[in-house]
């Protein structure tokens, strides 16, 4: 399926993903779940793992999705894709847009083992990752997506593990496409998911989705949050067709860490008295390992 | 010291007293707390312990496994999905007489996803060779946790702590939580004897053909009859050390000259005993018989306390889907057929996913069985949301 | 759920017995939560909701319209609102009493953060005399020490004036 660059690009308002659902105000994950149903349009079926996205969006009776949605369990949505997947093809129906979609928890963690055989065996569905880098559903737990440094609830004294890659262990696993982005840029994260659906087997797109309530910073500060998570070069932006890096967004004007750390009360002990310049250190060497890997 | 305290907190308190060695759990709603603040705990120095964040339960009960076969004492805590998602492992755990302790903050289990309080997660590792007590109130959850390492290292079974999800784990309530020092006392250090160490080999969960699994469950059972002593000793000797009641197989409430007698276990108890105190005063004769350990069943303590009563109705948070009440069929099986005696035992499920459990509706369960008995009954079903078409 | 935690310490300390937990009926995630406080003289064995409230605090009053808040509420008790109108600006079509007080606008002025439960808290206090507010003093001290816990306080003696004065 090729469509014009004129289609990729422009932002889709379908409203499938629709509003009334329960999430906390300036939710990330909310923003992105529209914009990601709303790119993939009608003919898509959601399989959804368990965590905040789902408890928000689907108590009965009245469930935010206009699509079809399927839930089971938080480690088994990429599994049970599979499984939908597997079904289209023996019952020779479609084609259809099978979208998996969970937090850390269902991507990287609990659901590693689902994702991975999900990737291997190359079944066509385009999963979608949004990181809020904790387990926000169950109240700001560390995943394996917190960053070096944060404040967790089980990570009371900041977070000493670094933030799994799972785009590179995606593309790991052969498959055609991965795509990171962030939930500010409406247009990047739509043409990346029309891009994905366009392609046949596995796909990856992890997209960073700020948590106010989990991150501490109030709601409208969730675009320049994003913004400065990629020019600090802590979250870089990119894509990987068939193995190899594209698209990266480069960095204009490098910015320290500090100015994105110290925006969010889960980095605020770094910067109290006797706070940390070590770690704030090690998260800066964090940034500047991105920037070179990926060339920003 | 007395405190008006949230129940996860009393209770991470107290297994923080216990001195475990090595922590490891996954968060799930409403065990969150729990382990929330035990990570505190650990992080401020309070205890020395390793803290092992996980990726699952799975893993969760797989570290400590791991660490009890390499001698450490270790805790865990789960509930509903989480335990099922560990459920190999729990069978496990006891196959490998591992003493190990789990909180299980009793939830319901999906699908459809309930993150409300009910009883069938537990009730469905039942079978799986670990002891399990049941806490009344936020009290008995902390004792019960002293108790329970007590209990494991002594029987070398896997016990499991059950306390009902948010009715006690997130209610705030006077809680005595035990010093230091009279934990150490009760508690002493844990002396394992089956572990792996390379000062005496040996192979711990090795593969076992047709001429030698059975004599395995055979002890495993014998030892799960045999920690009935155990569980009774430990709980009086908790009640010398600490001055309160705490644990053990039942207890009994107003059960002398009752006409009819209830039977339940978990926070539910509370809720009865008020009705009974209310029924008294009505001029109604109703008591209660508690079940604290659930497993091992006690089957004899159960046949002894009422084999004179003729109307007993068992409330529980849980079913057998396709069969009934699990509770009502290990009570009914507790009173041996032979007995030629014209004795009601009436079933009522209650509270699944959290339903609240009104004085009504057990006022109404009495007053039901006292006109005759009940096979099977949902107490408090909404029939508006039923359809012909579902059934 | 704060609130209710509060005046539960607080009834611990005056040497009462109590228990509050958070209701999960109408409960929505970042929306509407409702918590239940029971205070007796004796320990308290029932785990039901509370569905006959003698009491109603209700830190939101935009719950007044779209929620059933004052179902179950006895026809003598009392409701406390969080409001700047007077009781018989909201109308509410109830036999019990109506009090209310602008605790957002006091939390914002004194605490400096819209957070209204100790002043809830020590407007239903005054009101009913149910627990003290040296207790309610001594539990929030507990929960936060420091400045926080001194603006609270602070804000506690303010609910205290208003309502005594009414």
């Amino acid at each position: 399926m090729n469509q014009s660059a004129e289609e990729l690009n422009k932002i889709e308002k379908k409203d499938l993903f629709s509003s009334g659902h329960r999430a906390c105000g300036g939710c990330g994950q909310a923003l992105a779940a529209r914009l990601v149903q709303d790119a993939s349009g009608e003919n898509t079926i959601a399989c959804v793992a368990t965590g905040c996205l789902e408890v928000f969006s689907s108590p009965y009776p009245d469930p935010a999705w206009r699509i079809p949605f399927l839930h089971s369990l938080f480690e088994n949505a990429s599994a049970v894709a599979s499984g939908v997947e597997a079904a289209y093809k023996a019952l020779k129906k479609g084609p259809v847009n099978i979208i998996a979609q969970g937090g850390d928890g269902s991507t990287a963690d609990i659901g590693f083992q689902s994702i991975s055989g999900m990737f291997e065996r190359g079944h066509n569905v385009l999963y979608v990752c949004y990181d809020n880098e904790a387990y926000m559903n169950t109240g700001v737990q560390r995943s394996s997506f917190t960053p070096f440094g944060a404040r967790t609830t089980t990570t009371p004294m900041g977070n000493t593990t670094r933030k799994k890659n799972l785009p590179l262990i995606a593309a790991d696993h052969g498959i055609p496409y991965v795509a990171t982005a962030t939930v500010d840029d409406f247009r990047d994260l739509q043409r990346k998911v029309k891009t994905a659906l366009s392609i046949e087997g596995p796909k990856y797109i992890h997209i960073l989705a700020p948590c106010p309530l989990g991150w501490g910073h109030h709601g409208e500060l969730t675009v320049q949050i994003c913004r400065l998570a990629k020019d600090t070069g802590l979250f870089p932006v990119y894509e990987i067709i068939d193995g190899k890096v594209t698209n990266a967004r480069k960095i204009r004007v490098k910015v320290p860490v500090e100015e994105y750390l110290k925006l969010q009360g889960r980095f605020s002990h770094l910067f109290k008295k006797g706070g940390s310049p070590e770690t704030i250190a090690e998260i800066q060497k964090i940034a500047n390992h991105n920037i070179e890997r990926f060339n920003l | 010291m007395l405190k008006q305290i949230e129940g996860s907190y009393a209770v991470a308190e107290t297994v923080a007293k216990c001195r475990p060695n090595v922590i490891s759990a996954y968060p799930i709603t409403p065990q969150t707390h729990i382990v929330e603040e035990l990570a505190s705990i650990v992080g401020r120095g309070d205890l020395d312990a390793e803290y092992v964040n996980v990726e699952s339960e799975f893993s969760a009960a797989s570290v400590v496994l791991g660490a009890s076969a390499a001698g450490a004492r270790a805790y865990s805590a789960t509930t509903s999905q989480g335990l099922l998602l560990m459920s190999e492992v729990i069978y496990c755990i006891a196959g490998m007489r591992l003493p190990i302790v789990f909180t299980i903050a009793n939830r319901a289990i999906s699908a459809p996803l309930s993150i409300w309080n009910d009883q069938q997660d537990s009730m469905a590792l039942r079978d799986a060779g670990w002891i399990q007590l049941h806490a009344e109130d936020n009290q008995e959850a902390a004792d019960l946790h002293i108790q329970a390492f007590k209990i494991a290292e002594e029987t070398h079974l896997p016990v499991m702590v059950c306390m009902d999800g948010f009715i006690l784990t997130h209610a705030f309530e006077p809680v005595d939580v035990p010093g230091q020092k009279e934990v150490d006392s009760f508690l002493p250090p844990f002396r394992p004897t089956n572990i792996v160490d390379p000062r005496w080999p040996r192979g711990i969960g090795l593969f076992a053909d047709p001429r030698f699994y059975m004599e395995t469950r055979y002890i495993l059972h014998r030892a799960m009859e045999k920690s009935e002593a155990t569980i009774k000793k430990v709980s009086g000797d908790f009640a010398k050390a600490f001055g309160r009641d705490s644990g053990g197989f039942i207890k009994t409430y107003k059960l002398k000259d009752a006409d009819v007698v209830v039977i339940s276990m978990g926070s539910l108890v509370g809720t009865i005993k008020d009705l009974i105190d209310q029924l008294e005063e009505e001029g109604k004769k109703v008591g209660l018989l508690q079940i604290c350990s659930y497993r091992p069943f006690p089957r004899k303590e159960i046949y002894n306390t009422l084999k004179d009563k003729m109307n007993i109705v068992v409330v529980e948070k849980s079913i057998s889907l396709g069969r009934g009440g699990i509770l009502a069929s290990d009570v009914r099986w507790s009173f041996p057929r032979a007995e030629k005696k014209d004795r009601n035992i009436s079933s009522f499920i209650a509270g699944l996913g959290g339903r609240n459990i009104t004085k009504n509706d057990l006022r109404y369960m009495v007053e039901k069985v006292e006109k005759e008995p009940v096979e099977l009954e949902f107490l408090g079903l909404k029939k508006e949301l039923i359809s012909e078409k579902d059934l | 759920m704060a609130a209710a935690e509060l005046l539960s310490i607080a009834a611990f300390k005056d040497g009462k017995f109590s228990q509050a937990f958070p209701s999960f009926g109408a409960e929505r995630v970042g929306a509407p939560v409702m918590a239940f406080v029971r205070i007796d003289d004796k320990k308290i064995r029932t785990r039901e909701d509370v569905q006959n409230p003698d009491y109603l605090i209700v830190q939101d009053s935009n719950l007044i319209g779209s929620v059933p808040v004052l179902d179950g509420l006895k026809p003598d008790g009392l409701i406390l609102i969080n409001s700047e109108k007077k009781p018989e600006e909201l109308q509410l079509k109830t036999t019990a009493k109506v009090e209310t007080i602008p605790a957002t606008e006091i939390a914002l002025e004194i605490i400096g953060r819209p957070i209204p439960n100790a002043i809830m808290i020590g407007a239903f206090c005054t009101i009913t005399g149910l627990v003290s507010l040296d207790a309610v003093q001594e539990a929030i001290m507990g929960k936060f020490p420091g400045r926080v816990g001194e603006n609270n306080v602070a804000a506690l003696e303010r609910a205290r004036e208003i309502m005594q004065k009414r």
